[in-house]
């Protein structure tokens, strides 16, 4: 049986190619009770890259190769996928995936490569002195969390004393993540914070609902993913919870979950860290470039999509910060370890973004060596079942650093030391 | 030609009972054992030995502790998931509480805790058998999910609610945390797998395997001989924790290095393993070994021919995947039911006769 491995994987080492390009990776998944969100987000990510090698030939002359490993959001098959790749000198990873991402800190920083967590992933990571090869920029966990809390207080009056949220959850990782947060904002702002865990893959909610209906909260904060979300708002119809008073996070907030129920959506709101909407000059490209000629991944049912743009978005920010690392080293073959010199002297201004074909689609943002988290401006959109799109109803809140920068300092702290890792510190 | 007993002269009872009767089978294991443990940690690739082989050693072992009990001893149990969850649980909190502490011997005690607790959900097989065992089992396997999820003091009430493995060295080599080489992991799995394979070889040979048999085979007939099946049941339930336990703390230390529960201890693991000793082979080691390495190099083998050398996109391939292993086990339930292992052990009957069939 051993010489059936040894040849076996004999095999497989030859099977793998050797990439003179810029090899990209992107973890997939395709299958699985998350893939309705795993799929736009996909999309997106590669048919940008293929636009930029239709277009331009790639990135500063040299093409992107796209390698896709499917890992169905399951963190064993994503880590797999991770040690196959990272040896054919990926640049980039990122994987979409709270779980998979509290596996990676470590590996990148091990294998220097960058590990970008575009609005998930370990809020305190935006400590770019402790974890230099890890970015959450434009926005992550506690910035949306703030800002939930702040829309909802404006809602409610200006005060949110002697009101009772609901912190109804995924219970992993990403649910959690925020919970710090929310119970020092629960503290400030006196309302009760009610916590409401629900486990993967959160499809049968039959014991929930009825506790939500006895409990009755004011509000509820909806931080789902998969098939979660979707199970979630339509039980809150059937107990017929209103709708405004449901807020997701940008991960509940996916058209494909809310088209099928129509009317009964409208009104929800959600937290968002980029513009809503398909009107962006990209798109001119994307259609004569990729969807014309047939090369688009998936099956073009999502384009414009809120996870689509996001795809579109995370494959933007990973080209420019390539971009930028060939200019800083003079060099168009560029290694893993230059990539992250790009990524942390990413500047993106407003200009930047037209340029791009995205006018307009995040707040501009400038990352540096002790902040890989950006901006962290967040807005929100509702949904309006009529014209079955978001509506961003109103402006960018500002991060309050008061309350989260000393959370990120212990966080992030807290995390070093259980994980080992040593703060490289910045000049 | 192969497999003969014949020219092989047992001359004293040592050499009559050793574990390899047969010479040829005995220097096959040898030279096996020889090529795992001195050629393969220099020649793996990294992504091979993380990929491949750790995975492969570490579900041999929850095979066999899943084997001891349903193969060997019949009672049915879905509860692999959440015994491995408690050797997880067991080597963190060991782990944290005791740094100092050899983390060969975390392993060790952390198998210790899970046959406790094994036991523990043991004791209705003594009133319920078959199906009603194994809801027993699936009540097990949730409630302990549950349990590292709800209670706070498991995962250290870490933020992510997470654990997470520290470094732990052994020979002053890191064998845990990221440092750890891929060649030093896998040589301390491969310690625990030929410790244990040889373990279970010997115990199914001795007085408690032949008594878990004999429950196995009729529990009424046994008792009657004089088998004791309360001491029979929970000492098969107390084994088979105990790989399991060994299985889930290196699965969670030494492979994984962060794990959360409900992902990587659910019900998919038990059943995982339950498919393994049922492709593989019930009441076999060699079935065990089969069953593991063909539920993890299935998958690899699938995505390598038909997503690198043909082509076709991933999220087909992974489709593809549940299809065939679906219908795999289907097919061994029907076909060969006893799995591998009899299809391993028709083989050698062939053997011995060939080339000489009549």
């Amino acid at each position: 049986m051993f010489r059936f491995i040894a040849t076996a994987s004999l095999a497989a080492s030859i099977a793998v190619p050797a990439f003179a390009d810029l090899t990209m990776v992107s973890l997939t998944y395709r299958t699985g009770p998350y893939a309705a969100g795993g799929v736009p987000f996909s999309d997106g990510y590669a048919d940008y890259f293929t636009m930029l090698n239709e277009r331009d030939g790639g990135i500063g002359g040299e093409r992107v190769e796209l390698l896709e490993c499917e890992f169905g959001y399951n963190t064993e098959r994503g880590v797999a996928c991770y040690e196959e790749t990272v040896d054919q000198g990926a640049l980039v990873y990122q994987p979409l995936s709270t779980g998979l991402t509290l596996e990676l800190i470590e590996r990148v920083q091990q294998d220097e490569v960058v590990l970008h967590t575009m609005g998930y992933g370990l809020t305190a990571a935006s400590d770019g002195a402790t974890y230099p090869y890890v970015f959450n920029f434009p926005a992550h966990y506690w910035d949306g969390a703030v800002a939930q809390i702040a829309y909802l207080k404006e809602q409610n009056g200006g005060s949110l004393a002697g009101t009772r949220i609901m912190h109804m959850h995924h219970n992993s990782g990403y649910g959690r993540e925020p919970l710090p947060t929310l119970e020092a904002l629960a503290e400030i702002e006196g309302f009760e914070l009610l916590s409401m865990p629900i486990d993967h893959p959160g499809e049968d909610q039959s014991a929930i609902w009825p506790v939500v209906e006895a409990e009755n909260p004011d509000f509820i904060l909806l931080w789902g993913w998969g098939v979660m979300n979707r199970v979630a708002l339509e039980s809150a119809v059937e107990i017929g919870y209103p709708m405004d008073q449901m807020m997701g996070i940008w991960w509940s907030a996916a058209e494909s979950d809310l088209k099928p129920m129509r009317d009964a959506a409208h009104g929800y709101t959600s937290v968002t860290f980029h513009a809503v909407g398909d009107n962006f000059a990209i798109f001119n490209d994307l259609n004569e470039l990729v969807y014309q000629r047939d090369l688009a991944r998936g099956r073009m049912n999502n384009i414009g999509e809120a996870l689509y743009n996001r795809g579109v978005a995370a494959a933007i920010y990973a080209a420019e910060a390539i971009r930028l690392a060939q200019s800083i080293h003079s060099v168009s073959d560029v290694t893993p370890a230059m990539v992250r010199d790009g990524y942390e002297q990413l500047t993106m201004t407003a200009e930047d973004f037209e340029t791009l074909g995205m006018e307009g689609f995040t707040p501009p943002m400038e990352i540096t060596c002790t902040d890989h988290g950006g901006g962290g401006l967040v807005a929100v959109a509702q949904w309006d079942s009529t014209l079955r799109k978001w509506q961003q109803v109103t402006d960018y809140y500002a991060p309050n650093d008061a309350l989260i920068e000393p959370q990120i300092e212990s966080a992030s702290a807290a995390f070093a030391q259980s994980r080992g890792i040593t703060p490289a510190g910045c000049p | 030609m192969f497999y003969r007993e014949a020219g092989d002269y047992k001359t004293s009872y040592v050499d009559d009972s050793q574990t390899f009767p047969i010479a040829l089978d005995r220097r096959i294991y040898m030279a096996a054992a020889v090529l795992a443990f001195l050629v393969v940690p220099f020649v793996m690739t990294d992504y091979l030995v993380n990929a491949i082989m750790m995975p492969f050693l570490i579900f041999a072992i929850a095979a066999l502790g899943l084997n001891i009990l349903t193969g060997y001893c019949g009672q049915v149990s879905l509860g692999t998931g959440g015994f491995m969850a408690v050797g997880a649980y067991s080597t963190y909190k060991l782990m944290t509480a005791f740094p100092d502490l050899n983390i060969f011997f975390i392993v060790i005690l952390s198998g210790i805790i899970t046959a406790g607790v094994g036991v523990l959900f043991g004791l209705p097989s003594l009133r319920i058998k078959g199906f009603y065992l194994a809801v027993a089992t699936l009540a097990a396997q949730f409630f302990l999910v549950w349990m590292f999820n709800k209670v706070g003091w498991f995962y250290n009430y870490s933020a992510s609610g997470q654990i997470s493995a520290p470094e732990r060295t052994v020979l002053g080599q890191a064998v845990t945390g990221a440092n750890a080489a891929p060649w030093v992991s896998y040589l301390f799995c491969l310690v625990f797998v030929f410790a244990l394979a040889w373990l279970t070889r010997n115990l199914t040979r001795g007085r408690i395997g032949r008594s878990w048999m004999a429950i196995r085979d009729m529990d009424i007939a046994a008792e009657i001989i004089g088998v004791n099946p309360l001491r029979t049941k929970l000492s098969a339930f107390a084994i088979s924790s105990f790989y399991i336990g060994i299985s889930g703390s290196l699965f969670f230390a030494v492979y994984l290095g962060a794990a959360e529960v409900g992902e990587a201890f659910g019900i998919q693991k038990s059943f995982l393993v339950l498919f393994m000793i049922i492709i593989g082979g019930l009441g076999s080691i060699f079935g065990s070994f089969a069953g593991a390495a063909f539920m993890v190099l299935l998958p690899v083998i699938l995505k390598l021919f038909f997503a690198d050398f043909i082509g076709w996109p991933t999220d087909l391939v992974a489709h593809l995947n549940f299809i065939i292993v679906g219908g795999l086990i289907v097919f061994f339930l029907i076909v060969e039911p006893h799995g591998l292992a009899a299809l391993w052990r028709t083989i050698k009957e062939k053997l011995r006769l060939w080339p000489f069939p009549h």
